[in-house]
């Protein structure tokens, strides 16, 4: 099977160059290799969203694309996308209307969600529930979480 | 500081820790790093009954980066295995180990554990363990269970019947016989699991140096965990220490302990090395506490009037192969039969319970435990004896409460209730909801041949558990615990036994210090899910954060309160009774400020200039307090939903248009993060009723364990949600508050029941099988 490939790709911004086997998801090497554990695991088989990343800026399930494949592209994480203060809109929306409980889908939620506001920029509820359903949040019953992508949609950037 | 003296209880503040958990910066239980960790992964049955005839692990074993391959047979000399803590007379029980010793008995138990380099090496060489099976028949029918031909779930069980018990009073036929109108239905609730995001996972570290073992897990109460790995690894307790990092959702899955966690902790003892396994979701799907699957049978006699006359309900649960421990699987189906009708003044009120065994996962305590299940039978009868008789529903309803005002009641089944408010809740609706003009809407658009539902569904739970007449169970639940202490930077240190899992007990806790000190909400720091930082306490279950771990947080306040003024009076040379504190300043009542001191400059002095303070006694500004002996068994608390459904006949969809709550929940100390419990729980509820079902085929085989089989409801499934409430404290606490993190998930299964046969009646239709899938719907609908 094996062999160790050498891939080289930008993360969050700076360059960098990681040894992984070719099975590894990009998901567990951002966790376990890059050490950004942001980027959750809830199902290792592309359902929950709570994996996602972006790449050359779409999002994806960082567990249903390999690492290997990361090599040459532009990858941001939740760590990313929060220091580079993209989403702080989103962010503070979510902690002022408690659009999350235990944390865990919420990465992936203000990913998508910024990922909507791009290119939909004053969604109704019905399309940030559409937005919003290839995320599984067990907590929250979603509707806080709409509220607050829609209140981050009256923020002007 | 300003001078606000807002008062923090019945604000809206918002969690500290969202602010990390937004920036994908909490620490779950896969993000802990210790160094030289190595990875267990478990070979999981694949039968549902089987004898292992012969295991071989050489292949396994001579696999590079393989560390050890563990069977029972290693495991035996560390752990003599357990049954349930929370035990009834006459239950049947099985004794449960680490691993599988000679026979599985249900699809997904763990039999053998690799410990390996890696995760992924580890799970290479579980593909490479080999095991002789011998097939023994399954037993996995429900219904047929007790047939005295029946396969046996365990082979020496004389009968799969676990436990029985009949509830309230006896049956008597005639009640029924002579009533003016009966209603009765047979109800199946399908098994479904608990689905918290995270999945399960543990890091066990053993040194073999000093004894002493370290656990993290993904869990809600760290001492009680510790207090199970020292009974069940014969360890020193004094020496384990159990920490609960950012926990991914629980719901009930975390509250149990499993057996591939006991291997997990049994393997670094038996290794001396630290050991992690992390659950995938299959496994979760599989091994995680499976919750409601049962049969239940149940008859409401109504007098010509509509008074209800007489109540009886027969359940059946398909328990598993084992009890789940500490806290035992009976209660889903205990609770469901006590509380059925709770609400109403019925004078007869009988039921049964039977508790069966099945070569299935093992069914535990699942958020609401039994509850939604009480309230969907009873107020589906109710609601098709309104029907059945002409009356309004909501009149009935009203017409059958126990008032509000003649609490305290027990049940005919025994329990004690207090402080409810049916009338007052169901009122609140109704100002809330014009139910007259929405009914009149469904029916004129069914005239256009679209088919609306409206139903409502009132409930009692019991919450909030602390109490010794639950002794048995003294590993689950026993009493809590605080530290509070003040740093010398006047800072309020807060060490609890409650714990968070993202609900909010920490920013309520602090809430509560904040008032009654009297110092600023962002000057109180929490710690908690320890068992080193904390004192011995419950965790969190059965929704007791805020009433339990709340008033403890306001009793230990007061007496600390006590202990600063009378400090403060020391270093002022006045009389303690003449101060107060607000905002952090303790000054003399009446007096211009600048007179006053601060409780930094106060902490100052008695942490590093004590000669300031008169000679004698030593002043500590931190005290330690327990709450558990003088606390009531369970908290009552009550409510009502109310759902809206379309139900689309062609295709048996059921949409959800809105979904309505009413709760009192006594005391609320911060209504954004209360209605967010309740929306959450309402989500889960609206799951069992539509979506949320695993399939076992008659083998035993699990048909969809994977979360694209496994339906959750997803942000395009759910309804906007009105979340209200009615406030009657609970009387017999000072901060008055009740348990709130289960009412939603308990109100919604009925509500959402009721709504989708509301819709399908006028058809000559009705459906008691849950979740009402498109298919059932469809046959219900003699549309198949
Ligand atoms: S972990 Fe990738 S979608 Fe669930
Ligand atoms: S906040 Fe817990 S899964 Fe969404």
């Amino acid at each position: 099977m094996s062999g160790i490939h050498t891939i080289k790709f930008r993360l969050n911004g700076r360059a960098v160059a990681k040894h992984v086997e070719p099975r590894t998801s990009a998901a567990d090497m951002i966790r376990h290799v890059s050490g950004l554990t942001g980027t959750h695991v809830g199902c290792e088989h592309g359902v929950c969203g709570a994996c996602s990343i972006v790449l050359d800026g779409a999002v994806v399930r960082g567990c249903l694309v390999f690492a290997v494949q990361l090599d040459g592209a532009d990858v941001e994480t939740i760590e990313g996308a929060s220091d580079s203060g993209r989403i702080a809109a989103l962010q503070a929306a979510f902690v002022d209307r408690n659009a999350l409980q235990c944390g865990f889908c919420t990465p992936g939620m203000l990913l998508i969600a910024a990922e909507l506001l791009s290119r939909e920029p004053s969604p109704s509820r019905e399309q940030i529930r559409e937005a919003l359903s290839g995320n599984i949040c067990r907590c929250t019953g979603y509707e806080a979480i709409v509220d607050a992508v829609a209140a981050a949609a009256k923020v002007k950037p | 500081m300003t001078g606000a003296t807002t008062k923090a209880v019945g604000s809206s503040h918002r969690r500290g820790d969202a602010t990390l958990f937004v920036g994908g910066r909490g620490t779950y239980i896969d993000d802990v790093a210790v160094p030289g960790v190595l990875h267990v992964a478990f070979l999981r049955s694949p039968h549902a009954h089987a004898r292992i005839v012969a295991i071989r692990t050489a292949h396994a074993d001579a696999m590079p980066g393989v560390v050890r391959v563990v069977t029972a047979a290693d495991l035996a000399p560390l752990c003599k295995g357990w049954q349930t803590s929370q035990t009834y007379p006459g239950y049947v029980l099985r004794t449960q180990y680490p691993l599988a010793t000679d026979r599985v008995v249900f699809v997904g138990q763990a039999v053998v554990a690799v410990v390996a380099e890696s995760r992924a090496l580890a799970e290479d060489a579980v593909e490479l363990v080999e095991i002789d099976w011998e097939l023994l028949p399954p037993a996995c029918d429900l219904e047929g269970a007790m047939a005295p031909d029946a396969a046996r779930a365990h082979p020496d069980l004389a009968g799969n019947l676990a436990y029985q018990a009949d509830v309230g009073d006896p049956e008597n036929r005639a009640l029924f016989d002579e009533a003016a109108c009966v209603v009765e239905a047979a109800f199946r609730f399908n098994r479904q699991t608990v689905m918290p995001m995270e999945t399960r996972g543990v890091v066990a570290s053993y040194l073999p140096g000093d004894g002493s073992l370290s656990v993290y897990q993904s869990h809600t109460a760290p001492h009680q965990l510790r207090s199970l790995y020292a009974t069940h690894l014969g360890l020193d307790e004094g020496r384990i220490r159990v920490i609960c990092p950012h926990v991914g959702g629980s719901f009930g899955a975390k509250i149990h302990l499993y057996s591939d966690e006991v291997a997990t902790v049994a393997i670094s003892r038996l290794i001396g090395r630290p050991v992690k396994y992390i659950a995938d979701r299959m496994e979760a799907l599989l091994a995680d506490i499976h919750a409601r699957e049962q049969i239940v049978t149940a008859k409401l006699a109504l007098d010509a009037e509509g008074r209800f006359v007489a109540w009886r309900a027969e359940t059946r649960l398909a328990m598993g192969a084992f009890s789940t421990h500490p806290g035992s699987s009976v209660q889903e189906a205990d609770e469901a039969v006590r509380l059925a009708m709770a609400p109403y003044r019925v004078p007869h009120v009988g039921g049964r319970l039977e508790v069966v065994f099945q070569n299935k996962n093992i069914v535990g305590q699942y958020r609401g435990v039994g509850h939604p299940i009480a309230a969907a039978i009873g107020e589906h009868l109710i609601e098709k004896a309104a029907a059945a008789m002409g009356f309004d529903p909501v009149a009935l309803r009203l017409a059958n409460y126990v008032p509000d005002d003649a609490y305290p009641v027990k049940t005919r089944t025994g329990i004690d209730l207090d402080a409810l408010s049916h009338q007052a809740c169901l009122r609140r609706l109704g100002e809330i909801i014009d139910i007259p003009a929405l009914r009149a809407e469904n029916e004129r658009l069914r005239g256009e041949g679209i088919h609306r539902g409206f139903g409502i569904a009132c409930f009692i739970e019991r919450t909030a558990t602390n109490a010794p007449s639950n002794a048995h169970i003294r590993k689950a639940t026993a009493q809590d615990g605080i530290t509070l202490s003040v740093d010398p930077s006047g800072a309020v240190r807060c060490a609890i036994s409650v714990t968070d899992q993202g609900q909010g007990t920490h920013t309520v806790v602090a809430q509560v210090i904040a008032d009654e000190l009297g110092v600023p909400f962002d000057r109180v720091r929490i710690v908690s899910g320890d068992s080193q930082a904390t004192p011995y306490g419950s965790g969190v279950r059965a929704s007791r954060g805020t009433a339990v771990g709340g008033e403890l947080a306001l009793q230990a306040s007061r007496e600390l309160r006590a202990v600063i003024l009378e400090a403060a009076a020391q270093l002022l040379q006045t009389g303690a009774e003449r101060l107060s504190m607000t905002d952090g300043m303790i000054f003399p009542a009446g007096s211009e400020e600048g007179n006053g001191i601060s409780l930094a400059d106060l902490a100052e002095v008695v942490h590093f200039k004590p000669q300031l303070l008169p000679r004698g006694a030593q002043v500590s500004l931190s005290l330690s307090r327990h709450l558990g002996h003088d606390w009531p068994a369970l908290v009552p608390t009550n409510g009502v939903q109310a759902s809206l459904v379309e139900v689309d006949v062609r295709t048996g969809a059921v949409r959800l248009l809105r979904h309505w709550a009413v709760d009192d929940f006594g005391t609320i100390v911060n209504p954004l993060l209360v209605a967010e419990q309740v929306r959450g729980g309402i989500a889960q509820g609206i799951g069992q009723a539509l979506f949320e079902e695993l399939v076992y085929d008659p083998g035993g085989q699990v048909q969809n364990a994977t979360l694209a089989d496994y339906l959750v409801p997803l942000a395009s499934d759910l309804p906007d949600m009105v979340i209200d409430h009615v406030e009657t404290p609970w009387p017999h606490s000072v901060l008055g508050a009740k348990g709130a993190g289960e009412a939603g998930t308990t109100g919604a299964v009925g509500a959402v029941l009721n709504a989708v046969n509301d819709a399908i009646r006028p058809l000559g239709a009705s459906i008691t099988e849950l979740p009402m899938t498109p298919e059932r719907m469809l046959a219900a609908l003699n549309r198949l």
